[in-house]
């Protein structure tokens, strides 16, 4: 018997399972995918937005400002790049102006600190490469940037250091309220707790609904979005938005936190919850945005596109409520990343309210090693660990500098890899320009050889996602 | 820090070509550096015959003539080191580079010559919508699961683009036992010889669907089909044409691009035509003392192209190591556009060059023109130039004399 | 009866016109550049062969790139291709050495192209 059972190893999930770490309970994490991140944690805009953006007295509003203040320290703890590089809302005319002094006031209402009007020539200023068509922008410094699976993997290992379990390929087939207890079944396991947390992203409805607790609804929207080269990250340096309008949100030109330059999402109305497809529609409705806002972006620098679903609820909020020690945790779109710290200590108040008794545990360690601990250590230091590690002098993927002991690493430490795409999203091997036409054969021999497994049976993604077909020889 | 005359980063075609030239030029302080467990670079994947008829007159397979180089830098004791990858060369000609065994090292050469060859483009570069299921692979690194692990990564297999590496697996797929269903290439033309188009494709049947592209990969999981479209002139895809392929892979063969990381680093300029480095006769870049040859240099279309170009490299360092290469002049080689680019882009020395140039389209009866302003120097008639044959004119040291310039281009008869 | 190809001796792969007797005999060929394109036209047209090359695996698990010593049967290809398939190499091999004499009784043998 658990205390809690966590459903969805999202960034939710995640940070909320972390937050239970803190205290003497058995929590599992149950993931119906090969790996955690697979959801909307996985393609998103990788912002930590300051929060002026959602309505004064929201639960977005509320957790979106203290998730944000709280981001850099967890993002420490937890070994994870994180960069408070600003965040610039261009406007292009007297209407967005208007809009944009309206942002203003409502971050202020919200708590965001520090936002500032800025005219053309100022935005010009601090963002030089900004098109001359802007003629004011709001600047929210403490608008910062991340990337959303790095720090969900993070928080679901340190989670996991810390004692919780993680269960993969657990699809939730039904929920039985018990006396005393909740029975969770998968096809082929059952899972008893005394208290569930769903965080299934888009299928929080779905989970509600098998339990008995809760109405809402959930529909997916479709963002899309292209990356380019590292070398066209430092194109921008903040994060530029365009003024929302009756057209709709607009899309960000952004520098990921590890140097790419990012553009996007779309926004697409869907039904499909496992329809990730990229469209050409997306992709020249991105570059024509793209080209007012910033001036001279080399499209052909393209190096992969891909879609996110966003999980978005029927009521305009996030929906986080208790039933019964049963609490959604739903609706969790834009600003979820951002809030996720808090929406976590948020969630542990309700549990603690319905009764879960909470000891901390003394063993608890919020640290966690970085992903990328070698590649920032000195030429030295590099090489003492080298002498002790030799595999971390191999190079497995030059177009991202990525070693074998990093890759072994992250298929040993928890949560580890199974599949090529956990392997590049915990070490970008393979995530560069080339997009692993050079190593990704070595990482289906480093998987084959860690876990055991045929060589046949290494898959991109997990289920039937397999990358070799036959043994021919 | 380790003091060398010359460093050699790669051990393929290129690097050991240079090597073997420099060493026979009397500079014997070499290390070439391979980042695989042998030397060779991609050769050894590229297991299939057609190597090697210029250089050693005779038909051999990428292995093969891989070997007979690698025999020859044995022989003469040349030294080299594997596994070992190049993380930096500064513009001082200080190389770093790691490996198991030394971990992370430094080099300080007299002269350095990049052989690091070049990488398949991607996917992402594409745009194709869609999923991204399992299923999509480059053909190189199916190439390498075949031919180097044993493994068949699909059954049923749409390739798109026609160079050669796609024509090759194409056939490479069949004989092991995939059904390849089409072979799609963008262009009114293919990217590869003739030769591979009959050996390749026409011997097994396989449709090649020329101005036809992959508009949608579908498939969850796995591959599960690609829906192609014939293009218009502007290369756009053309709705009304759109044709389900069910199929398990695709395989990508949409062009090679020199792996310039290294060079950029070291200072070294870069042409935007080739993405190779700009380099006069000898193959010397930007930077002094930096030379760059084979595919890192511009993509070639033989392994023997390749060497020949090494070898001026090789020859040329050995003597900017002994202080006996200096600027007598600068003329710069400029194009056309019919003529899409020239390595070398530039003569610094009265002496007779070979000039390489690609074309930009298909032309029949044309003449190779080289000019200096109005004035012809020479020309030669061709009875048929292609984007996917890399062709050659000689500029002699009398047509150097009193130029600041020449133009490589040609004439539509 | 004239018969179009293209010829795959070098690179050059000049097209052919191949001009054939009432029997579908080899009488001339036009287009080659070279005594070898006379003798690959005739050849096609009578006996086409191709070299093959594939892969086989070594009792170490490596793979050892091979290829026929000489040019078999066209139709024979894929036969060849099954027996290559089923070879276990011995290490160690150097380039150049036998791994399957005659296969498919084509009086060819399979060799390796590289050393392990």
């Amino acid at each position: 018997m658990y205390d809690v059972a966590v459903i969805g190893g999202g960034v939710t999930g995640g940070m909320i399972a972390r937050k239970l770490s803190e205290y003497n309970l058995k929590t599992v994490i149950l993931e119906k995918e090969n790996d955690v991140v697979m959801g909307a944690t996985k393609a998103n805009s990788a912002i930590v937005h300051a929060g002026f953006d959602a309505k004064e007295g929201s639960l977005k509003a509320k957790l979106n400002v203290k998730g944000s203040e709280m981001m850099e320290q967890v993002a420490s703890e937890l070994g994870v790049k994180y960069k408070r590089n600003g965040s610039l809302v261009i406007g292009y005319n007297d209407e967005d102006v208007k809009t944009l002094n309206e942002l203003f006031e409502r971050g202020t209402k919200n708590g965001v600190r520090d936002l500032k009007l800025l005219t053309a020539s100022e935005v010009k200023e601090i963002e030089p490469a900004i098109s001359d068509t802007v003629v004011a922008a709001l600047y929210a410094p403490t608008g910062a940037i991340i990337c959303p699976y790095e720090l969900a993997i993070a928080a679901i290992g340190n989670a996991m250091d810390n004692g919780v379990s993680l269960k993969r390929n657990f699809e939730v087939k039904s929920i039985e309220e018990k006396d005393f207890h909740y029975e969770i079944k998968s096809e082929t396991e059952t899972v008893e707790a005394e208290y569930v947390v769903n965080a299934a992203g888009l299928y929080a409805d779905e989970i509600a609904k098998m339990a008995g607790k809760g109405d809402f609804k959930i529909h997916p929207r479709r963002g899309e979005y292209m990356l380019l080269d590292k070398e066209c990250g430092s194109l921008v340096s903040h994060t530029v938005f365009v003024t929302p309008s009756k057209l709709g949100k607009g899309i960000l030109v952004s520098p990921t936190v590890d140097g790419n330059l990012l553009l996007g999402p779309t926004a697409v109305e869907m039904t499909d919850k496992e329809d990730k497809q990229t469209h050409s529609e997306g992709f020249k409705s991105i570059t024509e945005q793209a080209k007012n806002m910033v001036e001279n972006i080399p499209f052909n620098k393209v190096i992969t596109s891909f879609c996110g679903l966003r999980s978005v609820g029927d009521t305009g909020d996030f929906i986080i409520e208790e039933k019964n020690n049963f609490v959604n945790v739903a609706g969790i779109e834009s600003p979820g990343l951002s809030a996720s710290p808090a929406i976590a200590e948020y969630v542990f108040d309700l549990l603690k309210e319905a009764g879960l008794s909470c000891k901390k545990n003394e063993n608890y360690n919020p640290y966690r090693k970085p992903a990328h601990a070698f590649r920032e250590m000195s030429l030295e230091e590099k090489n003492e660990y080298i002498k002790k590690n030799p595999k971390y002098g191999r190079i497995i993927c030059r177009c991202e500098t990525v070693t074998e002991g990093e890759i072994l690493e992250a298929i040993r430490s928890n949560p580890g890899a199974t599949d090529v795409d956990g392997v590049k999203r915990r070490t970008r091997s393979g995530m560069g320009r080339c997009q692993g036409g050079f190593c990704s054969t070595y990482v289906v021999e480093l998987l084959s050889e860690e876990l055991g497994i045929s060589y046949l049976d290494v898959t991109k993604s997990g289920g039937k996602s397999y990358l070799n077909v036959e043994k021919i020889k | 820090m380790i003091n060398k005359d010359l460093v050699i980063i790669g051990g393929g075609p290129a690097g050991m070509s240079a090597a073997i030239a420099a060493y026979e030029s009397g500079i014997s302080d070499i290390l070439i550096i391979e980042r695989d467990s042998h030397l060779g670079g991609i050769l050894q994947q590229c297991i299939h015959n057609g190597f090697g008829l210029h250089k050693f007159k005779e038909e051999l397979t990428g292995p093969e003539y891989a070997y007979k180089l690698e025999c020859k830098v044995n022989e003469l004791n040349i030294p080299h080191i594997l596994d070992t990858m190049v993380l930096e060369v500064s513009p001082e000609k200080v190389v770093t580079a790691t490996n198991e065994k030394d971990g992370i090292f430094k080099i300080q050469a007299k002269a350095v010559i990049l052989a690091m060859g070049c990488r398949e483009r991607s996917k992402g570069a594409l745009n194709i919508a869609g999923e991204r299921p399992a299923g999509i692979y480059s053909a190189g690194t199916a190439q390498k699961f075949v031919n180097m692990k044993g493994y068949l990564p699909g059954k049923k297999v749409v390739i798109l683009g026609s160079g050669d590496i796609g024509l090759i697996m194409a056939r490479r797929m069949t004989l092991e036992g995939a059904k390849v269903e089409a072979v799609c290439e963008l262009m009114p033309y293919s990217g590869g010889l003739a030769r591979n188009i009959e050996q390749c494709l026409n011997d097994f049947n396989i449709p090649l669907k020329l101005s036809h592209t992959v508009v949608e990969i579908e498939g969850k999981e796995r591959v599960t089909g690609v829906k192609i479209a014939k293009v218009d002139e502007n290369r756009c895809p053309i709705p009304e044409t759109i044709e389900y392929i069910p199929c398990d892979t695709l395989l990508l063969s949409v062009g090679l691009i020199p792996e310039n990381e290294l060079s950029k680093d070291a200072g070294v300029a870069l042409s935007r035509i080739t993405s190779g480095a700009v380099v006069d006769q000898n193959r010397q870049t930007s930077v002094e003392g930096i030379f760059a040859c084979g595919n890192v240099l511009h993509v070639h279309d033989l392994a023997d192209f390749v060497s020949d170009e090494a070898e001026i490299a090789g020859i040329a360092a050995a003597e900017y190591i002994r202080g006996n290469i200096s600027n007598e002049t600068e003329i710069n080689l400029k194009t056309d556009g019919k003529v899409r680019y020239t390595v070398p882009q530039k003569i610094t020395a009265y002496t007779d060059t070979t000039v390489y140039f690609r074309v930009s389209d298909v032309f029949r009866n044309v003449k190779v023109v080289v000019k200096n302003g109005d004035k012809v120097l020479f020309e030669k008639k061709k009875q048929k130039v292609a984007p996917g044959e890399m062709e050659t004119v000689k500029i002699t040291k009398d047509m150097l004399e009193n130029v600041n310039e020449l133009k490589i281009g040609l004439e539509v008869l | 009866m004239i018969r179009n190809m293209t010829c795959i001796v070098c690179p050059m792969g000049c097209t052919l016109e191949v001009t054939l007797d009432e029997n579908g005999k080899f009488v001339s060929v036009a287009g080659n550049t070279c005594k070898r394109g006379e003798v690959y036209a005739n050849n096609e047209c009578t006996n086409p062969v191709r070299t093959l090359t594939s892969s086989v695996r070594c009792d170490n698990g490596e793979m050892l790139s091979v290829k026929t010593s000489e040019a078999v049967p066209k139709e024979k290809l894929f036969e060849c291709m099954e027996e290559i398939n089923k070879i276990i190499a011995k290490t160690p091999v150097t380039a150049g050495d036998c791994i399957l004499k005659n296969i498919c009784n084509t009086n060819v043998d399979v060799i390796a192209t590289r050393s392990i």
